[in-house]
Parts: structure tokens; C-alpha cells; sequence
């Protein structure tokens, strides 16, 4: 049997747990064993993708209990691709977290090792899990990693994680909730087993109230609007690797999660003819893509503009998955992928700002460009990307969600797609203007430079990548996300 | 196991649901939330646990006169889901009461609305 599903979450659980214990011995040692696990994951995730390309799908499991009775992890297209963006965004977030926190927290430096690493396998077991309980396990210690990590940066930071871990509770009790009236209804926790006995309860009360429970939970922690209250105040306060980390993974994960369910449990056209769920989740997705972007135009503090951008890219995703046609989901898909790399970019030249200046009100970043120039080099190929222009990976996303859009023959959509991006330029144009062409005050930058190369080459890999991406867009899209999105064609029963 | 019909467990079950979002929602005072939390995720744990029963059955420990006939003991499964789900809700309680104690020690106030009062002027 092939071992790799489980060896990509189970080498960052086994790191989370001998941090602390190296972290007697040694503190950077804490940091080498991070490195090396969540590099390795990485390694497990690209071979796992390179053999669902070429060989197939990936079946262990656990313990070696065949399902329906053991949890089962699985690595398809959709996970293998999930978990290559997880681990590669994480190995270069890592690389650059050491310097951040040293800075930053440097009493906390081992337990947030421990910490980040439990928060990556959560991320990871999430993603390669095919049960719908213990999805339910990985998704608590993801949460929980979370809420800790949170708290530790600014003073406001505690305040804000106890909000986030309200509502984060509530959203697990609910998608646990939805996983018990499944069971009660199936007699099944096993994804593809729950899958084929469905359809004979589809019209239940019980299936009913189980698809609007697991979806608002999921959508809680995705962010959707209108549950996205938790977000803003939490990418502001927590440390700046952990923002990083936080920021283009976690929402995305949890919007994995709904792909996951709609695809592999429910069957698409019960989740958009029979019970109209998609087209909520389309319609939430346009709300949260203006609001966001209209919210961001009003920040003056750096990272909260980039938080409230984040919840009109939730949007862009949902909108994606909303639509439930092949074009559509591939769009999200890629954009999971792009924003992964471009918030990440965006998150970490924050953090790089804070560790030279200390300051992130916009106002305040005028002639950055020159004292910054290759962390400003990231920002801008990042925020072009943001904006929708080709040759970066974000035009291609959104070029997909519009024909998706066109496709559906909903215009609204098309217009708000088109409409964000004019939002999404004007906040970002802001930005570069006061970086570029800023009156700056010469005697404030006196010894600002670039960071230290351990913080910039993590930046300038990921604004390269979102133009490698960009690039290499039609591969991924053939390889990869046309083979996810196959049952989508299949004609509707 | 076809049944969402309204029984004595699912009416216990609703009511602590409501109770406790409402806790969660509607008290001002942080730790009160916490104990909204807690009673939100006991009424999902007897939700679950509730949904093994049988009538008739009893425990599922090998007993010679039921023999392996499985209508004669209880559903096992949702019960040790529950043991996970407790456990999960021990962290996140211990959790939250480390965040309370924080936010304490900075604000000295666990009342949403003084704590909000003396961030704004220590800002």
C-alpha cells in the first residue's frame, strides 16, 4: 500500500511534538526540525501529486481497517494539488518566520514552532482525510493551533482570538452537528460510502438540516460574507509570520473543505437543483467580493486593508464554487492557489515593513520604494496580480470565474468580477503611489533597507511565483483541475 | 434510522442549543460566553449520544445470551465520536480560559464593554 497520504500530515504532528522537547535542548534546533518536517511534507505532497497525475488516486487505510469501518485518507487530484499549495506556501512562510518572531515575540520562539506546526497538520490532515469526522478532528486542531497563535503578538490580539474562537466554536459545533444527522441518516462517516447511501434519504428532514449546518460551519470558517466578522481584527493583531501563515491558508482550506463535501458527498446537482445551496454560496461570494473591496478602500492601516482584500478574495472563491459548472470551479480552484501565493507575498512584505520601519499605516510609506526596492519589487508584481493584469497569476483566475459567469448566463456576476477588479486597483494604486512616487521625509528611512536575506528571499520566491504561476497556467488547468472538475460534466440525473 | 420526529432527547437537545448560543451571543460578560460554550457543545454530545440507543439493547460488552446479534446492543460508535468531541471541547475551554486570563491580567475586566472602554484609551 502506498504510505503517502498519511506520511504529509503525520511528519508535521511528529515535528509539532519533538519541537519542545528539542527546544530544551536548543532553541534554534526548534526551528530546524520545523523546517525540516514541513520541507519533507512538501516533498510527500509533490511525489503524492506526481503519482495521482500519472497512476491515479491514493487509497490507505488507517491501521490497515478498510472503510466503512477505518478512517480512510485519500489523495486525488483536488487533495494532492491542496496539499502541494499548503506545504510549499508553509516551507517558504517558515524560512521567513525565524527573523519575524525573533523580533517580534522572542520569548514565545519554541512553543510557536510547536504551534505552527500542529497548525499545518490540521491544514494538512484536513485535506487528506476522507471521513467526515475526523475532518472534523483535523479542522479542531487547525482552530486551535490558531486561536493560540493569535494571541500571542498584539495586546488587542487576545480580545480578537477570544472572538475568533466563539465563533469558531460555534462553527465546528455546527459542522459536527450536520456529520451527526449524516450518520443517523446513513449509518456512515466515510465520505464515498456516505456518498452511495444518500440518495435513497435525499428528500429527509434529516439530510436537509445536516447540508445547511455542515455549510454554514464550513462557511464560518471560510469567511464568507456575511460570516466573515471574525477575520479583519485577527490578521491585524496576530504576529506577522503567523498573519502570514493564517492568511492565505486557513480560509482556503476550509473552502477546500466545502469543495470537498459538494463534490465528493453530496452530488452537485442535489446542491443546486434540489436544495439551493451553491447558488447561496454564488450570491454570498459577489456580496463579500464588493463589500470587501469597498472595505479596504477605507483602511489606512496596511494590514487591515489586506484583511478586509482577503474577504473579497473569499468571495471570488465562493462565487466559484457558487456556480457549480466546470469553468467556475476551476477558477476557484486557481485562485486558491494564485491567492495563496499573492496574499502570502502581501502579508510577508507587511511583516517585512513592520521589522525595518515598525509601521503600517499606509500614510506613512511614502519613498519606501527606493530604500525597499526588491520587497517592493514582490509588492507590486503581487498587487498587479490582486488587480487581474496577465501576465500574473490572479487574470487568469478571474478569467476563469467570468466565463464561468458567462457560462451560467448570469451577468450580475460578470459585472461584479469586472467591478472588483476597478475596487481592487484603487486600493492597491494607493498603496504603490505612496511607496513610489510619496514625498518621504529622507530623515525617517535613514537605515531602512530590504530585510535580512532569510526574510526577503521567501518574499521575492513568492512574487516571482505568482508570475511563474500566471505563466504556467493552462498546465495546471490541464493536468490538475480538469480532472478534478470531470463529475461536474457528467449530465444531470 | 430514519428519525428527526420530536422526542423527549431532541427537545433537551434543542433547548441547551438555544441556551447556550444565547449565552454565547447574548451575555456581555466574557466568561459567561465560555459557559454558553460549554452548554452548546454538551447538547451536542447528548445529541449524539442519544443516537445509539436502541430499545431493549444494552451496553456493548460481549454477553453470552445476545451472543453477536447486534440489535441487542446499543450503537457504540457515536459514543466514542463523543469521547473525541469531549476531548476537543476540554482544549478549547482551556484555551479560552488561558485567553480570559490574559485579557484579565491587561484589562482587568472581563466585561466586554469596559474592556473595549480602556482599549480605546490606551490607544
Amino acid at each position: 500500500m502506498n504510505h503517502l497520504p498519511v506520511l504529509i500530515p503525520i511528519t508535521l504532528l511528529f515535528s509539532a511534538f519533538f519541537i519542545p522537547l528539542a527546544g530544551f535542548v536548543k532553541r534554534e534546533l526548534a526551528f530546524v526540525i520545523a523546517l525540516a518536517g514541513v520541507f519533507l511534507s512538501l516533498l510527500f505532497s509533490a511525489a503524492g501529486l506526481f503519482t495521482v497525475i500519472t497512476a491515479g488516486e491514493i487509497r490507505y487505510h488507517l491501521g490497515g481497517w478498510p472503510p466503512p469501518v477505518g478512517i480512510e485518507y485519500a489523495l486525488d487530484g483536488l487533495s494532492a494539488f491542496m496539499a502541494t499549495v499548503v506545504t510549499s506556501v508553509g516551507t517558504l512562510v517558515l524560512v521567513y518566520s525565524r527573523r519575524s518572531i525573533l523580533r517580534e515575540v522572542p520569548e514565545r520562539f519554541v512553543p510557536m514552532y510547536a504551534l505552527l506546526m500542529l497548525l499545518l497538520a490540521g491544514l494538512c490532515g484536513i485535506i487528506v482525510t476522507a471521513d467526515l469526522f475526523n475532518l472534523f478532528v483535523f479542522l479542531e486542531i487547525a482552530s486551535l493551533s490558531a486561536y493560540a497563535l493569535m494571541a500571542v503578538g498584539d495586546e488587542r490580539g487576545s480580545l480578537a482570538s477570544f472572538r475568533y474562537l466563539m465563533l469558531g466554536s460555534i462553527a465546528g459545533s455546527f459542522y459536527v452537528l450536520g456529520v451527526g444527522f449524516l450518520y443517523f441518516s446513513t449509518g456512515s462517516l466515510n465520505m464515498a460510502d456516505v456518498a452511495q447511501l444518500l440518495p435513497a434519504v435525499h428528500h429527509s428532514r434529516a439530510v436537509v438540516a445536516a447540508v445547511i449546518l455542515i455549510f454554514t460551519g464550513l462557511g464560518l470558517k471560510m469567511a464568507l460574507f456575511p460570516l466573515h466578522l471574525w477575520l479583519p481584527d485577527v490578521y491585524t493583531y496576530a504576529p506577522s509570520a503567523v498573519s502570514g501563515l493564517i492568511a492565505p491558508l486557513m480560509t482556503k482550506v476550509a473552502a477546500y473543505a466545502i469543495v470537498r463535501i459538494s463534490l465528493t458527498v453530496f452530488q452537485p446537482h442535489y446542491l443546486h437543483d434540489v436544495l439551493p445551496v451553491t447558488p447561496v454560496i454564488a450570491w454570498l461570494g459577489a456580496a463579500g467580493i464588493l463589500y470587501g473591496s469597498i472595505m479596504a478602500i477605507a483602511q489606512s492601516d496596511f494590514r487591515r486593508m489586506l484583511a478586509y482584500s482577503s474577504v473579497s478574495q473569499i468571495g471570488y472563491i465562493g462565487l466559484g464554487i457558487g456556480l457549480a459548472n466546470p469553468l467556475g470551479l476551476i477558477g476557484a480552484l486557481l485562485h486558491i492557489l494564485n491567492h495563496a501565493f499573492m496574499k502570502a507575498c502581501l502579508f510577508l512584505v507587511a511583516g517585512s515593513i513592520r521589522f525595518r520601519t515598525g509601521r503600517w499605516e499606509v500614510s506613512s510609506f511614502a519613498g519606501l520604494g527606493r530604500k525597499m526596492p526588491w520587497t517592493m519589487a514582490a509588492f507590486t508584481v503581487s498587487a498587479l496580480s490582486m488587480v487581474g493584469i496577465p501576465p500574473a497569476a490572479g487574470f487568469f483566475s478571474k478569467w476563469y470565474l467570468l466565463l464561468g459567469g458567462i457560462d451560467r448566463g448570469n451577468w450580475f456576476f460578470v459585472v461584479t468580477i469586472l467591478l472588483s477588479s476597478l475596487l481592487t486597483a484603487v486600493y492597491f494604486f494607493r498603496v504603490l503611489e505612496q511607496v513610489y512616487a510619496g514625498r518621504s521625509e529622507e530623515s525617517a528611512f535613514k537605515n531602512v533597507s530590504d530585510p535580512p536575506a532569510s526574510m526577503l528571499f521567501p518574499t521575492i520566491i513568492l512574487g516571482a511565483g505568482v508570475l511563474v504561476l500566471g505563466l504556467l497556467n493552462s498546465i495546471i488547468v490541464s493536468r490538475v483541475l480538469e480532472l478534478v472538475v470531470a463529475p461536474l460534466n457528467e449530465p444531470r440525473g | 434510522m430514519m428519525r428527526f420526529a420530536m422526542n423527549y432527547y431532541d427537545l433537551m437537545t434543542a433547548a441547551l442549543l438555544v441556551i447556550g448560543l444565547y449565552g454565547m451571543v447574548g451575555k456581555r460578560n466574557l466568561l459567561k460566553k465560555v459557559i454558553g460554550m460549554n452548554i452548546f457543545q454538551t447538547a451536542i454530545f447528548l445529541f449524539f449520544i442519544q443516537g445509539g440507543t436502541k430499545p431493549g439493547a444494552t451496553v456493548p460488552v460481549w454477553d453470552p445470551r445476545i451472543a453477536s446479534e447486534a440489535a441487542g446492543y446499543i450503537n457504540p460508535l457515536p459514543h466514542v465520536l463523543i469521547l473525541t468531541a469531549i476531548v476537543v471541547s476540554v482544549a478549547t475551554t482551556g484555551v479560552a480560559l488561558a485567553l480570559l486570563i490574559t485579557i484579565y491580567r491587561r484589562y482587568g475586566s472581563l466585561e466586554e464593554a469596559t474592556i473595549l472602554e480602556r482599549m480605546r484609551k490606551s490607544s
